[in-house]
């Protein structure tokens, strides 16, 4: 066999005490061959390569280039050894133009002119279309990843690392970029890509090395694998998803949304005239692609973003009458029951607040209740205390600023203090960002138990396996309009994924 | 208002100009590697004390001082202490990851404290308040250029009848702007003021960058310190600290040229202008707003005159940001210490 282009042998990188990110991890690259690196969200694969490309430094371990021992500390050692990275988030200057972009921080000799043909050069060897003079701030997603890559290349780019590169593409720009791929492999380049998506996996790559929790769960050949296997190796062992899904009788009509309209700041309609019925004693499910008008049409219900008009949400309440919610202020519809728990990416962006502890992030809710000027932290240090027993949060103590706690015990604070409200409608977005499968299924427990009571549950997820399994009903979005109200016992992971990705919605 | 005292209020305007022309190009500098340094008033005082000291120094100890030796030492120590204070706000924001506000507030106070002691020393050493004259160091500064500075009409008058700082703030403007935006370092100095973490990954060495901003920042800061003590005040000292005043105005400077050198060359000026208009506009035009303002006392509006730098640095703001133009903000991580093993 080859020599490798790269070996990692016995790699190990934590944060701080707690968070072990890689453990003890083997890892090799070839020329000439696409490989993936698999795992779960969390599985430590970007933190891997982070190592190559200079980011990170391993804490123990040893990297070998061409079979010699190598020590990289700095990005600019690994671009000098050949290696390049395209990370998730780009690492590119908005208000620099795409040359400039690539021609940053590079000795003089690569001034502008012969800089512009060498570039030029590449964008024609592998196809890629770019155009020079544009600044970054003009440019769409697509187009920075090709920059991305371009620059990479520019600078004599023997090893590629993608990170997640088609999160954010379209399946016509995934596949040219895999076809760009391709080319760099025919070229004797080595190529890793980090995905979590299957079927990518399956159809670009030669080899695949999977991680799990931070270590190497064994490296296959594409070709001597399937989907199911892999998804195994993922999660260790087979997941078999049973979730109780009770049936709830005598449904009442809690909330009536009808043409629900929000624009974002620039004017483009990201709720686009959306119509549902919620009734308690009901999950309703959420899915669509992250980013879909999900957060947009819950905090619209919330009164957080303005509706536009012909919007209505008529809210039906044994305990607090009928109202219509659109024109209302927040604080009066969580007066009238109503919560919402949105589990932001870095999770704590939303809802909570990272340096101060349980006790207080349950006060900010119910100060108002309050009289007179000083806080009463008595009741507030009870709830605390009853959702550390009955969510077993892990922490300290009370006061230990939530910032500190794992991504878990974060959303059982901030699921577990909307729930003590004692809501009548519930609404949850992505509860289980970042949790393991145990933490998962608590907030779906957790979930279940509100909707016995009658209270009327959203859950807008990822994993459409949990969708199908948790939901009564399932509400499909795609780029911000309904395209499908499915029965979650009897609907289909296929049907949801067409509905997805149903552009122009149902009409 | 008659051709003279326009004159005069020009040639005002230019050298209160110069003062903030320094303060706001070395300001520009490092918040373009994105360093806010709050400090410029405490740089300034810095160079400008520290340059009167090493005059001082030297006049007392040498019986007749050559002037251009004296100017040449003056220079060292005010770009020297100036640098010591870029220094001091590299190590603490950029080593030390110390908020940069905290910092630089600090480091005001810090630069008008010392300033003042050593003042106060150099004023008992001389024999009291006022005393201090570091007059032949101080003509060196003032020198006009012979010949042109005499002619040309009332555009000699205003333009050439200065010391050599005015023109060479000129210059150090049209150098500064060139760098950084024509050069292959101001470019690299540009991306670790917009997105360090770019910049790194593209192997660009940060830290370096972010200490050299800061030092050669403070540094051009420090010259105007040195030319409001040697120039504007002509050669002495009073504890006053009226250079803080004037080194906030050089920060709000920075903001009304967006960021671009080039306009601090007639920015500085207008400054000046709105500054003194307080003595130069005609007392009919003061008497006609105290009037419909209902002001008793003409002072008042002299009050009012003197926040117009401040009110012209708000409405460009506003202009700016209603334009939307990407090129005219801050850089992207102004005020922000970069780490790079966050996550």
């Amino acid at each position: 066999m080859q020599e490798a282009a790269v070996s990692m042998r016995h790699i190990s990188k934590s944060f701080g005490k707690k968070v072990i990110a890689n453990k003890n991890v083997d890892l090799d690259i070839y020329h000439g061959e696409i490989l993936s690196l698999l795992g779960e969200n969390g599985s430590g694969k970007t933190t891997l390569m982070n190592m190559l490309s200079g980011v990170y430094f391993p804490d123990e371990g040893e990297i070998l280039v061409n079979g010699e021992p190598v020590s990289i500390t700095c990005p600019k050692d690994a671009f000098d050894l050949g290696i390049g990275m395209v990370h998730q988030h780009f690492k590119l200057i908005d208000v620099f133009t795409a040359l400039e972009n690539i021609l940053l921080g590079l000795p003089k000799e690569n001034d502008t002119k012969s800089g512009r043909a060498a570039v030029e050069e590449i964008c024609r060897k592998y196809g890629f279309e770019l155009d020079l003079d544009k600044k970054i701030y003009d440019m769409s997603v697509s187009e920075k990843e090709t920059l991305e890559i371009v620059k990479t290349l520019y600078r004599g780019t023997e090893i590629l690392i993608l990170d997640e590169p088609t999160a954010v593409l379209t399946p016509q720009e995934t596949d040219k970029l895999f076809s760009i791929l391709k080319n760099m492999r025919e070229d004797g380049k080595a190529v890793v890509i980090i995905t979590h998506k299957l079927n990518e996996v399956m159809e670009i790559s030669d080899r695949v090395t999977v991680l799990r929790k931070g270590e190497n769960a064994g490296t296959v050949l594409t070709s001597e694998t399937n989907e199911q296997q892999l998804t195994e190796m993922m999660v260790g062992e087979k997941i078999v998803l049973d979730i109780n899904r009770d049936f709830v009788e005598n449904k009442a009509l809690r909330l009536e949304v009808k043409h629900m309209t929000v624009l974002n700041p620039d004017k483009k309609k990201v709720v686009d005239d959306i119509s549902f019925d919620l009734y308690s004693g009901e999950v309703l499910g959420i899915a669509g692609i992250s980013g879909s008008g999900q957060k947009e049409l819950l905090e619209g219900i919330m009164g957080l973003q303005k509706c536009e008009e012909g919007s209505s949400v008529i809210y039906y309440s044994t305990a607090h009458g009928t109202h219509e919610l659109v024109g209302l202020d927040t604080k009066q519809i969580i007066g009238y029951g109503l919560h919402l728990a949105f589990v932001p990416e870095d999770r704590l962006g939303m809802g909570l607040v990272g340096n101060m502890g349980i006790t207080d992030n349950v006060l900010l809710k119910r100060y108002r209740k309050g009289s007179g000027p000083f806080l009463h932290k008595t009741l507030p240090r009870q709830t605390a205390e009853k959702i550390r027993s009955e969510l077993e949060v892990v922490t300290p103590d009370l006061e230990y600023p939530v910032r500190r706690l794992s991504g878990g015990n974060v959303q059982k604070i901030l699921v577990g203090r909307e729930i003590n409200n004692k809501p009548t409608v519930l609404m949850t977005a992505y509860a289980v960002r970042g949790l393991d499968i145990n933490t998962s299924y608590t907030i779906y427990n957790i979930l279940n138990e509100q909707k016995k009571k009658g209270v009327a549950v959203i859950y807008v997820g990822e994993d459409l396996d949990v969708l199908l399994a948790l939901s009564d009903r399932i509400m499909v979005i795609c780029e911000g309009r309904m395209t499908g109200m499915l029965d979650g016992r009897t609907a289909t992971k296929e049907q949801l994924g067409y509905l997805m990705t149903k552009t122009g919605g149902a009409h | 208002m008659s051709l003279s005292q326009l004159i005069s209020w020009c040639v005002a305007a230019i050298t209160f100009g110069t003062v903030i022309m320094y303060g706001c190009i070395g300001e520009t500098v490092n918040q373009k590697a994105g360093g806010l340094n709050l400090g410029v008033p405490g740089i300034m005082q810095l160079g400008g004390i520290s340059a009167l000291a090493a005059a001082f120094i030297y006049e007392k100890s040498v019986g007749t001082p050559v002037p251009v030796v004296g100017m040449t030492i003056t220079l060292l120590a005010s770009m020297l202490a100036a640098g010591l204070g870029g220094l001091l706000y590299a190590f603490l924001t950029v080593t030390l990851k110390v908020n940069q506000n905290v910092t630089g507030l600090t480091l005001t106070i810090f630069g008008t404290g010392v300033a003042n002691f050593f003042g106060g020393s150099m004023m008992k050493l001389s024999g009291g308040v006022g005393t201090i004259s570091v007059s032949a160091t101080s003509s060196a500064f003032r020198a006009k250029i012979p010949f042109l500075s005499t002619r040309f009409g009332t555009f000699g008058s205003i333009f050439l009848s200065h010391g050599w700082m005015v023109y060479t703030a000129i210059i150090i403007a049209i150098i500064a702007q060139y760098f950084l935006s024509r050069t292959r370092t101001g470019l690299n100095l540009r991306a670790v003021g917009e997105n360090p973490a770019t910049a790194d990954a593209a192997g660009i060495n940060v830290t370096k960058y972010k200490y050299l901003a800061s030092v050669i920042g403070a540094a051009i800061c420090g010259l105007g310190g040195l030319f409001y003590v040697m120039d504007y005040i002509q050669g002495t000292w009073a504890n006053d600290s009226a250079i803080e005043a004037l080194g906030w105005l050089a920060v709000a400077l920075v903001i009304f040229t967006s960021w671009k050198p080039k306009n601090s060359i007639w920015g500085a000026y207008l400054f000046g202008l709105c500054y003194w208009a307080y003595i130069y506009i005609p007392a009919g035009i003061s008497k006609f707003f105290a009037a419909k303002l209902k002001l008793t006392n003409l002072t008042y509006m002299q009050n009012l005159y003197k926040m117009l730098p401040y009110l012209v640095t708000i409405v460009v703001l506003c202009v700016v940001s209603r334009r939307r133009k990407r090129e005219n903000q801050a850089p992207a991580s102004l005020g922000i210490s970069y780490f790079r093993e966050e996550r």
